[in-house]
């Protein structure tokens, strides 16, 4: 969260280095004492001696005592990581990511959830070896990530006017892919039941899942209001991701995918092993929140 | 309401490689420097940690490090019949955010370009004749010689510790090392990296043909090396998560590793972050730039005044500064006038992938830079004459990662899933091998970069607006490396063996390099060329443009050792010319 911290007002936070700890003051100040330490301020160093061109750093340094980061939130001030005369290293600032546990569907609705289940397990179907999709937790995988920032478009360009383009000018839907999969999800349903007596895809035969799943890849099957297509090309990128990913994001449980190919997943030390040419690497995988016996 | 600040010497834009080069040279020269950054505050340890920075999903699928669409991005177009669409999510190249820049993520391939590469026109007429290049290639010489960038190309290896093995030291041709490349003044810093099992069978075929493989020369160091400044890069682990990553483990060079941790500690240097600059400011005879006005991440609006400007964003953003702050004039294709905008280009790589019965490469044990090469099909490097091309690049086995939701690999009639599909990539991971060519792209008239009429950024300001397809030049390119590449893969000694030449149209969805270039080019004269020779503006003499946008066409090479050199080249002019006697540092 470090430096992306929204401001949020009435609040002043002031972040400092003290040693090799990061400590975080709540400071209420004044609009004028805002002007003192926000970049802005029209004075011109107020009598400090030497360059008149660094004056907002020296009066920083004069306001906060030997600081190497000063972070300034407020309604009113500049909300800039001024950088000067040290490295901020505060501890643990790159944000590690959370891990996901099976429970509840976060986005889907229990009917989605079910879909999205059969869907990928016959994406990734189970074999004696290696758990299907399902069972790899693909489907968790994805409402997780549709859960979350992923699923909101957060941080892509989703301004109009929207129109279709040409496939090399990229996806240019306005749907987020959280309301993209509702929307498919329902379509789909809707194509199933009309397709197969009423079944919903869950409970059609293996055989019947292929076929729907081999119309949307190659366009046969179309779906009302929505793309078959681009949804099935959505669905197996992100069954996949769920595979493969770290297994701290829901899916690739016990990382079976790893396990499946031979990749040691967040191992980061390979230098013994760089010139064993035509030899399999001995070790198990480990993910990023270790590794589970 | 702009607020505006007290005035410092020198402005900088973006604080990637190129701007903390040169705030380094010039605090060292006594000025007072502020950079300024679009995005956040990047350190090794705390943002790249080892016990979580191996996570491809996080960084290379959902892209982590790098700019948010929403924040900035482009429209684009293959040609100018199409209405340019935004590029939403990035695909084709990624632009990067915050402190280090591409720096921070990028494979550290550290190529030098060849002595014809400088003066590719001349070189190519004298050869071929002028009628042997395509009436509508804008191809130009870029005004310096391999010559001058020698001594920089040498500091910016030095700054990075960049291993590898020489091939031409002061005319000599050493073994072992590329037998093409320009004369070095010494050997790099460090010794190459240890090559895994599948750049190793590479390079037993390519000598069995008659090549000279070499290591590829690698910022991701093999040993423990301290560098000029006195900052310690350590050795490469070979993790894998190189490009697309931070390299928690201080072995990949970038700014955090080689040069922020001295640069921080001078007085006379300050940096702004999350700050991003909207405009170049000129004074009323618009021919000074007289500093730059950025927004803060609360939207409030400053005025930093500067007596030098030096831009340094990523090559697209500084073409896009220029365009939006009306300096040097805007290019037009039909007329084939103006000069911003013009002479953008790109990269065009293939591959050939193997599939082996008998082999074990664990890909997974990589560097964004390992691997062994040859160049014997670079830039001019052969003779062009039968082949009705011009350009090339060099090619061989290099190993960057076997992250399996990017890299799972099936043989070519597999399906893309069910059980066929999953038994396919169960066998294929360990035993197949990708090998590529990392091509030219020249450049031509109608490829361009202008303001886009109808999408807006954040601030309401233009988005820009990319026109670029690939030209029968760079396929017919693609296909001969290609078709190269695959004879040196079959003495490897494959199963099966399957061609990917660089076929069009241009795809902004898929992934190739974010190797953009130019736009805002340097030349010899200002008709044709945004820059002089020195990077200077030839409108505004106290704004220098650095980084790839003065690349006139992209050799068949990884930019960043080029793009270090010129930043130390200009570096060197400011100081030892342009302070001395501010104003145009060629004379026309």
């Amino acid at each position: 969260m470090l430096f992306s911290v929204d401001a949020s007002p009435p609040w002043n936070f002031v972040f400092t280095i003290q040693g090799s700890t990061m400590v975080a003051k709540e400071i209420r100040l004044s609009a004028n004492a805002i002007g003192k330490i926000a970049p802005g301020a029209h004075s011109t160093g107020e009598g400090i001696p030497g360059s008149s061109r660094s004056d907002f750093g020296m009066r920083r340094r004069q306001f906060l005592v030997s600081t190497a980061m000063t972070l300034v939130f407020s309604a009113t001030s500049a909300q800039a990581l001024v950088v000067k005369d040290g490295l901020p290293w505060p501890p643990s600032a790159g944000t590690p990511p959370t891990t996901i546990h099976p429970g509840p569907w976060v986005y889907f609705t229990p009917e989605e959830g079910a879909v999205v289940e059969a869907l990928v397990d016959r994406l990734i179907p189970p074999d004696p070896q290696t758990p299907g999709g399902k069972d790899a937790g693909c489907a968790v995988f994805i409402d997780r990530q549709l859960a979350g920032s992923y699923g909101s478009a957060e941080g892509l360009y989703m301004h109009g006017p929207f129109a279709d383009g040409t496939p090399e000018q990229g996806d240019q839907s306005p749907l987020t892919p959280a309301a993209r999969y509702r929307q498919a999800l329902a379509a789909l349903d809707k194509y199933c039941r009309a397709a197969y007596a009423g079944k919903p895809f869950a409970q059609i035969s293996d055989d019947e899942k292929d076929k729907v799943l081999s119309g949307l890849e190659k366009d046969e099957v179309q779906l009302e209001g929505t793309s078959g297509r681009a949804f099935f090309e959505y669905l197996l990128q992100n069954t996949r991701e769920g595979f493969f990913a770290d297994p701290v994001y829901g899916g690739n449980r016990d990382m079976v995918g790893w396990k499946m190919v031979g990749f040691p997943g967040a191992r980061y030390d390979y230098r013994d092993w760089v010139e064993r040419h035509n030899e399999r690497y001995p070790l198990p995988p480990v993910g990023i929140a270790g590794r589970r016996e | 309401m702009t607020r505006k600040l007290p005035a410092t010497d020198v402005v900088i834009v973006g604080l990637g490689w190129t701007g903390s080069i040169l705030a380094h040279e010039l605090t060292g020269a006594g000025l007072n420097v502020v950079a300024i950054e679009r995005g956040p505050w990047r350190d090794t340890a705390t943002d790249f940690p080892p016990a979580y920075a191996q996570d491809e999903l996080r960084y290379r699928i959902r892209h982590d490090l790098f700019l948010r669409p929403e924040q900035l991005t482009m429209t684009f177009r293959n040609n100018a019949s199409q209405t340019a669409l935004p590029i939403r999510s990035w695909g084709s190249f990624m632009p990067p955010n915050g402190v280090g820049g591409g720096g921070v993520h990028w494979n550290a391939e550290t190529w030098r370009f060849l002595p014809s590469d400088f003066e590719l026109r001349t070189h190519l007429v004298g050869r071929y004749g002028e009628k042997f290049l395509p009436e509508d290639m804008t191809i130009q010489d870029w005004g310096i010689t391999y010559d001058d960038l020698e001594p920089h190309y040498d500091k910016f290896e030095y700054l990075c510790g960049t291993s590898g093995k020489a091939g031409n030291i002061r005319g000599l041709i050493q073994a072992g090392g590329n037998p093409f490349e320009g004369a070095r003044s010494r050997e790099y810093p460090t010794p190459p990296q240890k090559q895994p099992y599948g750049p190793t069978l590479f390079a037993q075929a390519a000598q069995g043909m008659g090549y000279k493989p070499f290591p590829q020369p690698s910022g991701n160091l093999s040993q423990p090396y301290t560098n000029p400044l006195g900052v310690t890069i350590g050795p490469c682990t070979y993790c894998g998560f190189c490009e697309w990553f931070g390299c928690g483990n201080y072995s990949k060079a970038s700014p955090q590793t080689t040069i922020l941790p001295a640069l921080i500690r001078r007085p006379n240097f300050e940096a702004r972050t999350q700050c991003e600059v909207s405009k170049i400011n000129l004074d009323k005879s618009g021919k000074r730039a007289s500093g730059v006005t950025y927004v803060d991440s609360s939207g409030n609006e400053w005025e930093q005044p500067a007596d030098l400007v030096l831009l340094c964003a990523f090559q697209l953003f500084n073409v896009q500064l220029l365009l939006t702050s009306g300096i040097g004039k805007p290019y037009d294709p039909r007329a084939g006038e103006g000069v911003i905008g013009r002479n953008y280009s790109y990269q065009v790589t293939s591959s050939v992938g193997a599939f082996f019965d008998d082999k074990i490469f664990n890909p997974f044990i990589a560097s964004g830079s390992i691997g062994m090469c040859i160049d014997e099909f670079n830039g001019d490097n052969f003779d062009h004459g039968p082949h009705g091309f011009v350009g090339g690049g060099y090619m061989g086995a290099v190993q960057t990662n076997g992250r399996p939701i990017q890299t799972a690999r099936t043989p070519r009639a597999t399906p893309r899933w069910g059980a066929e599909w999953k038994k396919a990539v169960a066998k294929s991971y360990l035993s197949s091998y990708e090998s590529v060519t990392h091509g030219s792209c020249y450049s031509y008239r109608d490829v361009h970069l202008d303001l886009d009429p109808t999408y807006t950024d954040r601030f309401g300001r233009k988005l820009m607006r990319l026109t670029f397809d690939f030209h029968d030049n760079e396929l017919k390119m693609s296909t001969y490396l290609t078709d190269r590449l695959a004879e040196v893969v079959q003495k490897m000694g494959p199963r099966q063996l399957e061609k990917h030449p660089r076929r069009g149209p241009y795809d902004v969805t898929v992934y190739q390099t974010t190797h953009t270039c130019g736009g805002a080019i340097m030349g010899v004269e200002p008709k044709t060329s945004a820059l002089n020779r020195y990077l200077q503006s030839w409108d505004v003499p106290n704004l220098f443009v650095m980084g790839a946008t003065a690349f006139p066409q992209n050799p068949g090479y990884n930019p960043t050792d080029t793009v270090g050199a010129l930043a130390y080249w200009t570096a060197d002019a400011i100081v030892n010319r342009y302070l001395k006697s501010p104003g145009p540092l060629v004379q026309i």
